[in-house]
């Protein structure tokens, strides 16, 4: 791989998760518990956006091929999506989604404060931009957490069976190749593994608050980076680039 | 004899075009009016999430995701805010929102089309804001305080939408002969109901009269009707699409269009229910509210518990 090549993959996982993340988020527009986290979810979901948009373009900067954000969104096929398998699971009941992202909230804050000091500059200030966002989102996430692990019996078990169901995703979070390290020997990418004791202290007083009990297994999934996906990434692909397949010389 | 004077006032703050702010006496009729209008017009802000929400896992662009998600949005805002302003008048949210799923309560006719193409999402903010937005406009200056003030804010976000919905129109229509064919196709599927938007002709509405009076309305269905036809004429021209009324047709004695009336019995079907979307806008409103209450009482209780405040329909 050319460093040039290594840039691109890594620009190309971090927009990837934003994008398939805030497609699933945008998903909840309209059908939210109630009005007010209705708008703060979709708020959610436009930060996510925003972030991937960024992510996107200087994926498509970096690669030189003459395709844009767009189209590195809208017509790349399934196995060519480099996320992890978290982002893409279904959407589930409201606890599901909420911890999904509680999880991932965590992660950006601890990512993007890291990647804030990168030496590639545009990444660096993508990063230092989505740093606020981040925090904001994890605020509001964590505490809804809270609220349903010490809620009610029902709200407990909803987000009980969200965190067994969910947890055997978040090894990916972590996860190193040859992509990765090359980078962070340049002082480019961030070496996750750094931070993930960190992130685990933090979840783990999350769950005690909550009244949570985490998984006891250890096994994690994996394969999203490397485009082996679950089985939900292909119909959220297949909804999601209907109109520019169905129409690929029309612009929108 | 004391009522008498308290009616002396208000009719004078509406001579003299001053506000009723929530704690001024006001005729029964009015609170009755005005809490039936504002939270008519909070439910067509929610229910009009969903034709639009529609479209928004399948916006063609990341740019026309972000816009369209943003728009859904608003909506949501100016429900909140004209709940809000219902509430001043000494309802509940939970009220008005059970008036809304036990099919109650009305909202926009409007949204109970479908919106079966991408092109629909462009007319909806054209067509259907640009309507919208001639009503809302004088509500801006409409008698009683928190609804007007509520509406300026929705009026500038509202013509931002019919901006938004005109550029995606335009691209369609300067766009491929497939995209051109969307946009007239979406044109022809909601010129009429959009008309039917400024509700029945003057002869037979029956709520106008005193909305008039009352300063809660400046002007009648008819009127405002014709305004948005003479302004939407050019639009389609420029966009090189036809409209779909042979009836439409300059006069020049009154400066404005002749057009044809919509179909009522069709606008009186849809307002009775039986519009293509009625059922599935309330079932699918009925359902988030349903799935939405463990969440609700798991936040009530947490509250309790924890001393936190905790608000929400």
């Amino acid at each position: 791989m050319t460093s040039q090549e290594t840039l691109y993959t890594y620009t190309l996982r971090l927009a990837d998760n934003a994008l398939v993340l805030g497609q699933r988020l945008s998903e909840w527009t309209g059908h939210g518990p109630f009005l007010e986290e209705d708008l703060a979810l979709t708020n959610i979901a436009l930060d996510t956006f925003g972030t991937a948009t960024s992510l996107l373009e200087y994926a498509a900067k970096v690669e030189n091929k003459n395709r844009d954000a767009d189209a590195l969104a809208y017509r790349r096929n399934e196995r060519e999506f480099c996320n992890i398998l978290l982002v893409e699971q279904t959407n589930g009941d409201y606890a599901k989604t909420i911890l999904r992202q509680s999880f991932i909230d965590a992660f950006n804050i601890l990512l993007y404060t890291e990647l804030a000091k990168s030496k590639d500059e545009t990444l660096a200030g993508i990063a230092q931009k989505a740093i606020k966002e981040v925090s904001y989102h994890f605020r509001h996430t964590s505490s809804w957490v809270v609220r349903f692990g010490d809620g009610t019996e029902e709200s407990h078990n909803k987000i009980q069976d969200a965190l067994n169901e969910l947890w055997r995703f978040t090894g990916e979070l972590f996860e190193m190749d040859e992509v990765e390290e090359a980078l962070v020997k340049q002082g480019i990418a961030v070496d996750a593994k750094s931070f993930q004791a960190k992130w685990e202290t933090q979840l783990d007083e999350l769950f005690a608050k909550a009244t949570l009990k985490k998984p006891e297994t250890s096994f994690m999934q994996t394969g999203g980076r490397k485009g082996l996906h679950t089985e939900h990434l292909g119909y959220m692909l297949s909804e999601m680039q209907t109109l520019p397949r169905m129409l690929p010389d029309a612009k929108w | 004899m004391e009522n008498k004077n308290f009616e002396d006032v208000f009719e004078a703050k509406l001579v003299k075009n001053d506000m009723i702010e929530a704690k001024d006496w006001m005729p029964e009729n009015y609170r009755k009016h005005l809490i039936r209008q504002i939270s008519q017009h909070a439910h067509s802000e929610i229910v009009g999430m969903l034709p639009e929400g529609n479209w928004i896992t399948r916006a063609p662009s990341l740019r026309a995701k972000k816009v369209l998600l943003a728009k859904v949005q608003d909506e949501g805002g100016h429900g909140l805010y004209l709940y809000t302003a219902a509430e001043t008048l000494g309802t509940s949210r939970d009220e008005l929102l059970d008036a809304l799923h036990t099919g109650k309560a009305k909202y926009s006719s409007i949204f109970n089309y479908p919106t079966l193409t991408w092109a629909d999402i462009g007319a909806i903010g054209w067509l259907v804001d640009g309507a919208a937005i001639m009503n809302q406009v004088m509500l801006q200056r409409t008698s009683y305080g928190p609804y007007a003030r509520a509406m300026v804010r929705i009026c500038k976000e509202e013509s931002f939408h019919q901006r938004q919905g005109y550029e995606i129109m335009t691209h369609l229509s300067f766009g491929t002969k497939e995209q051109k064919e969307m946009a007239q196709d979406a044109l022809n599927r909601w010129w009429f109901p959009t008309l039917m938007m400024f509700g029945p002709p003057d002869s037979e509405s029956p709520n106008s009269e005193n909305a008039i009076k009352w300063r809660i309305k400046r002007e009648t269905n008819d009127q405002l009707r014709q305004r948005f036809v003479d302004q939407t004429v050019a639009q389609i021209e420029y966009l090189g699409l036809t409209l779909p009324d042979k009836g439409l047709k300059w006069n020049e004695t009154k400066k404005g269009y002749d057009y044809s009336e919509p179909n009522w019995v069709e606008f009186k079907n849809v307002i009775s229910g039986n519009g293509p979307c009625n059922k599935e806008r309330l079932a699918a409103r009925n359902a988030s509210h349903k799935n939405g209450e463990w969440v609700r009482a798991a936040a009530t209780a947490y509250a309790k518990k924890n001393a936190e405040p905790f608000m929400a329909a």
